[in-house]
C-alpha cells in the first residue's frame, strides 16, 4: 500500500487542464501569483478567486478534493493573521490585555490570509492536475535558456525524475528495516529527543547503504541504456504547444490585464478599510 | 508453552474503496520443537501473518497468545515477545548498521537490558552458532560476503535466545551451496536448542527435504495443514493456486500413472531412488 | 538448405568473442593501502554464435557477474581482448554501438528501471540513443508486446510484480534493437512464478526473434534450456558443453558448489546401483523413457 503514495498528489481525469502542456500551468501559475501581488484590495482577490473557480471548474477536480489540500497549513493560516492582527501599529480599536487590535491589522490580517489560500489553492491546481513527470519536463524545457550560464538543467530534472521514482521504495525500504530493527528489540518512539535521534542510526545506516548501492546499479544500468547525459537525446513524448494553450496563454493574458486594471482602479474609489472601521 | 493463533484477521485500509483483506480468520497451534514450512505465492499472506507473531504488526481482529498470553493485551511486554520469538525478515543482511560484526550481534541482546558481560557472551555464541570464523568478528559487517553477512544477522537474532525462530526466505538469493549450509544451520539449531522454526519459503523441494509440517495459505487463508506428504499429494489443488510440488513428486506420479507400483507422493532423491530401487531387487 | 545453413554457420563470426580475458583489481585495506591483487576473471575464452542461448553457471563469487559486465562494456578487461559484433570493447568510439549491440538485463528489477510509467522507461535506450520520436513509439509498442507486458504500459513499475518488473527491464533492453542480450542473474531475486514469466520470455525472444541470449544464473533448471553451457569456477572456466554433458558430472558440479536438475540427481542415484540408465538425463520424460528400456515398465 505504501507504494501508491504519489507525490504532489495528483488527481487523474480527463479535463483540458490536465491536457495542457506543462509549461503552460507552470507559467499560468506563475501568472496567477503575480496578480495576488498586484495590489492588496478586494477587487484584484475576487476576480483571483472567481478565475480559481473556474479552472477548478473546468479541471473537473472535486471542490472537497482541493479544500483538502489546506488542511496541513490551517496552523500556518492562523499564525500568520493572528501576527498580522496584533502587530501591526496604527489606529487601535481594541485592546485585550498588552495587545492591540489595530484597523490596520484587521484589514492585514484578511488579506494576508485569503492572499496565502489563494495562493496555495492555485499552486496545487498544477500539481493535481500534472503529472511529476510533466513537471520535471516541463521545467527542463523551460529552464533550457539557462543553459548558457552553465546551469545542468536536463541533469536536475533527471535528479528529479530519479528522486520521484526512487521514493517510495525508499519509503517501503525503511518501514522494512524499521521492523527488522524493532525484531531485534529496537524502540523508535519512547526516549528523549536526544535517545530518540540516537535510536535512528539502526534505522540511517542500513538505509543509506542500501541508497548508495541503489544509486550504484541504477548508474550501471544507465551507462548500459547508452545513457550519456542531454546532448543528442530525444525524448519519447516531446513537449508541443497545441491550440488550447495558445486558448489558454490570452485567457491568462487578459486576466493579468483585468487584475492589473482592476486593482489601480478599484484602488481610487475604494476607501480604505481604516477609514471605514474608524467610522469616518 | 506455545504460540496460538486465534481468528487472527488484518484488513487494510478497512471501510474504503481500497480495501484489502490480508489475513482471514487463521488458526494456527505452534507447538515447542516443531519445524512448520509455510508457503503460498506472493501476496498470499505469509509474510504479514509471521509480522503478527512477535507483535510488530497489531491485527483487525483476532488475536495470538504466547505461553497463554495475549500478546495484544495493552500492558503486554512485546520487547521480551521478541527477544523470544526471533524474526528474520527476507534479505536479513540488510539490516546491519554497526561498526563491526560483533558490535552488530550485541544489538538485540543489549536492548533486551542484559549486563555487558551476558551481552557479549551471548554474541560469541551466536556467532559461533552461526559458524563464523573468529578472524570476521570486528570486521565490518559490510566487507564480509553475501552469505557471511546473511549469518551475521541471523546470529542477530539468535543472540536473543529465542524459543521460536521465524525465518522469511532465508535462502533467497543464495547460490545452491549457500543453501546447503543454511540448512544445515536450521538442523543444528534445532538439535541444540530444541527451538520451533517457521521457514517461509518459495522453493518446495527445501520443504519436502526438511520440515515435518506444512502450512499453505492462500488468499489469506490457511488452506492446507499437514505433513509433507499429506501436503504434497494434493499436487492438483497446490496448482490451482499457483504453487507446485517438488519435481520428484512429478516424477514418481508420472512413473505410477505408467503403471509401476510406488506411492507417487515421494519428495525427495533419496525416497524416490528407494522405492526404484525396491522394485527392481524384487 | 544444407548450402544455406553452412553459408550461416560461415557468416556468423561469432557475435560475443573472448581470448584469455583477465580482469583484476587491487584489494585495499581500511588505510587504503594495497593489500593484494585479486584476479575475479582468469584466461576466459569464450565463442558464443549469433542467435545462440548460452548459459554461464557458477556459484557466488566465481567471477560470472565480471565476466558479464566485460560484455557490455561496463568494465574494460585488464589483459586479452573482448569483441563484440567484431567490435573491440576498450575502443573509445565504439562503446555506444556495443552496447546497443549487446543490451544487459540486471538481477535487481527495482534498480534499473528509470521512468515512472511502464513505456516511458522502455522508451528510456532509445531516447538515449537519439531515435526520432514516432520511431521510439514504435519500438516500444512492439519490445512491450514481445515480453507480454503491452498491457500494463500505462502502470507505474512501482505496482507490478517481480516478474513483469524483470519483463518490462528487457522489454527496455529489447527496445534498443540489440543482437544479444545478456542477462545477469534476472531471476534470483523473484518467486517461482516470476522466474518461470522470465524465463519464458527470454526463451521466446530467442526461439522468435533469433536474439542471443547470455544468460548468467544459478539455477541449474534454468540452464538446463539453453544450447551451451558454461560453468565457471575461480574466475575461469572448469565445464563447457551442451547442458546434457554437463549435467552427467554430477561429481564435478558439486565441486564446484553447484547442483544439478532433481532429475538428473535421481537418475544418477539410480546409476550409482547399477540401475542401467543414460548418463546426464534432464527431463522426466528421458528418465521414463530410460526406465521403460529397464524393462520396469
Amino acid at each position: 500500500m505504501i507504494r501508491d503514495i504519489t507525490l504532489g498528489q495528483y488527481y487523474q481525469a480527463n479535463s483540458v487542464i490536465h491536457k495542457l502542456d506543462p509549461r503552460t500551468k507552470l507559467i499560468g501559475t506563475l501568472v496567477f501569483v503575480v496578480s495576488l501581488f498586484v495590489k492588496k484590495n478586494i477587487a484584484v482577490y475576487a476576480l483571483a478567486a472567481l478565475f480559481l473557480a473556474s479552472v477548478i471548474k473546468v479541471s473537473k477536480v472535486p471542490y472537497r478534493f482541493v479544500v483538502r489540500g489546506i488542511k496541513p497549513i490551517v496552523m500556518l493560516l492562523v499564525i500568520t493573521g493572528a501576527f498580522n492582527l496584533f502587530l501591526t501599529p496604527g489606529d487601535v480599536l481594541v485592546t485585550i490585555w498588552k495587545l492591540h487590535i489595530t484597523a490596520q491589522g484587521v484589514e492585514n490580517a484578511i488579506y494576508i490570509v485569503i492572499r496565502l489560500l489563494l495562493l496555495i489553492l492555485g499552486s496545487s491546481m498544477m500539481t493535481l492536475t500534472t503529472t511529476p513527470n510533466e513537471l520535471t519536463d516541463g521545467l527542463e524545457k523551460l529552464l533550457k535558456p539557462l543553459r548558457i550560464f552553465h546551469v545542468p538543467v536536463h541533469e536536475i530534472s533527471m535528479m528529479m525524475a530519479i528522486a520521484l521514482r526512487f521514493i517510495p521504495i525508499l519509503i517501503e525500504e525503511t518501514d522494512k528495516i524499521m521492523k527488522a530493527q524493532m525484531a531485534r528489540g529496537a524502540d523508535f518512539e519512547h526516549g528523549s529527543l536526544v535517545q530518540k535521534a540516537k535510536n535512528m542510526i539502526p534505522l540511517l545506516v542500513p538505509l543509506f547503504v542500501s541508497a548508495f548501492r541503489r544509486a550504484n546499479d541504477l548508474a550501471m544500468a544507465m551507462e548500459a541504456r547508452c545513457y550519456q547525459g542531454g546532448e543528442g537525446r530525444t525524448k519519447m513524448k516531446p513537449l508541443c504547444y497545441e491550440k488550447r494553450d495558445f486558448v489558454s496563454y490570452v485567457v491568462l493574458a487578459l486576466y493579468l490585464c483585468l487584475a492589473v486594471a482592476g486593482g489601480i482602479l478599484f484602488a481610487r474609489i475604494m476607501p480604505t478599510w481604516a477609514s471605514v472601521l474608524k467610522g469616518n | 508453552m506455545s504460540i496460538i493463533i486465534d481468528h487472527l484477521c488484518q484488513v487494510y485500509e478497512p471501510g474504503t474503496s481500497m480495501e484489502v483483506v490480508a489475513l482471514n480468520d487463521i488458526c494456527l497451534q505452534i507447538t515447542d520443537g516443531e519445524f512448520i514450512g509455510l508457503i503460498g505465492h506472493t501476496g498470499s499472506g505469509k509474510s504479514t501473518l509471521i509480522q503478527h507473531l512477535n507483535g510488530i504488526l497489531k491485527p483487525y481482529s483476532g488475536s495470538v497468545y504466547f505461553d497463554g498470553a495475549d500478546i495484544f493485551d495493552e500492558d503486554y511486554d512485546l520487547k521480551k515477545l521478541r527477544s523470544q520469538v526471533g524474526l528474520v525478515f527476507q534479505y536479513p543482511e540488510h539490516q546491519l548498521f554497526e561498526e563491526t560484526v560483533f558490535k552488530d550481534v550485541c544489538f538485540g541482546p543489549k536492548n533486551m537490558g542484559l549486563s555487558q558481560k551476558e551481552v557479549e557472551m551471548r554474541a560469541y555464541q551466536a556467532l559461533k552458532m552461526v559458524g563464523l570464523e573468529d578472524e570476521y568478528f570486528y570486521q565490518s559487517p559490510f566487507d564480509l560476503s553475501g552469505g557471511q553477512k546473511r549469518r551475521v544477522a541471523i546470529a542477530g537474532v539468535l543472540a536473543m535466545k529465542p524459543r521460536v525462530m521465524i525465518l522469511d526466505e532465508p535462502t533467497a538469493g543464495l547460490d545452491p551451496k549457500g543453501r546447503d549450509e543454511m540448512f544445515a544451520l536450521i538442523t543444528k539449531l534445532r538439535r541444540e536448542s530444541n527451538m520451533s522454526i517457521v521457514l517461509v519459503s518459495h522453493s518446495m523441494e527445501d520443504v519436502a527435504a526438511y520440515v515435518e509440517r506444512i502450512v499453505v495459505m492462500n488468499q489469506g487463508k490457511v488452506m492446507m495443514d499437514g505433513s509433507p506428504h499429506e501436503v504434497f499429494s494434493h499436487v492438483e489443488q497446490l496448482e490451482a493456486v499457483g504453487l507446485m510440488a517438488p519435481q520428484i513428486t512429478y516424477v514418481m506420479k508420472r512413473l505410477k500413472e505408467e503403471g509401476l507400483p510406488v506411492l507417487g507422493s515421494e519428495m525427495t532423491v533419496a525416497e524416490a531412488a528407494e522405492s526404484i530401487l525396491k522394485l527392481l531387487n524384487r | 538448405m544444407l548450402g544455406w545453413s553452412a553459408f550461416k554457420k560461415g557468416m556468423n563470426m561469432g557475435i560475443v568473442k573472448t581470448s584469455r580475458l583477465i580482469f583484476e583489481y587491487i584489494r585495499r585495506n581500511e588505510e587504503g593501502d594495497v593489500e593484494g591483487i585479486t584476479r575475479a576473471v582468469d584466461r576466459v575464452n569464450l565463442d558464443i554464435n549469433a542467435g545462440e542461448f548460452v548459459a554461464i553457471l557458477g556459484h557466488n563469487g566465481s567471477g560470472k557477474s565480471t565476466l558479464a559486465k566485460h560484455l557490455n562494456a561496463i568494465l574494460d578487461p585488464t589483459e586479452g581482448t573482448v569483441l563484440v559484433d567484431g567490435k573491440d570493447t576498450t575502443d573509445e568510439n565504439e562503446i555506444w554501438n556495443i552496447r546497443k549491440t549487446a543490451g544487459m538485463v540486471f538481477q535487481n528489477p527495482d534498480n534499473q528501471i528509470i521512468g515512472q510509467i511502464v513505456e516511458e522507461d522502455v522508451g528510456f535506450g532509445p531516447e538515449n540513443m537519439g531515435v526520432e520520436t514516432a520511431k521510439i513509439w514504435e519500438r516500444v509498442e512492439k519490445s512491450l508486446k514481445s515480453v507480454g507486458m503491452y498491457a500494463y504500459r500505462h502502470k507505474s513499475p512501482n505496482r507490478l510484480s517481480g516478474g513483469q518488473k524483470q519483463r518490462v527491464s528487457i522489454a527496455g533492453v529489447l527496445a534498443m534493437h540489440p543482437k544479444c542480450i545478456i542477462l545477469d542473474e534476472p531471476t534470483a531475486m523473484l518467486d517461482p512464478n516470476g522466474r518461470k514469466e522470465v524465463i519464458a520470455a527470454i526463451k521466446e525472444l530467442n526461439q522468435k526473434e533469433g536474439i542471443t541470449i547470455i544468460l548468467i544464473t544459478h539455477y541449474m533448471d534454468e540452464a538446463a534450456l539453453a544450447d551451451r553451457v558454461f560453468v565457471m569456477d575461480a574466475g575461469s572456466i572448469a565445464m563447457q558443453g551442451t547442458p546434457r554433458e554437463v549435467f552427467s558430472q554430477i561429481e564435478k558440479l558439486k565441486q564446484l558448489r553447484l547442483d544439478v536438475p532433481q532429475v538428473t540427481m535421481l537418475a544418477y542415484e539410480l546409476q550409482k546401483k547399477g540401475v542401467p540408465l543414460d548418463a546426464g538425463i534432464l527431463t522426466i520424460d528421458e528418465l521414463v523413457g530410460g526406465l521403460k528400456a529397464c524393462q520396469l515398465l
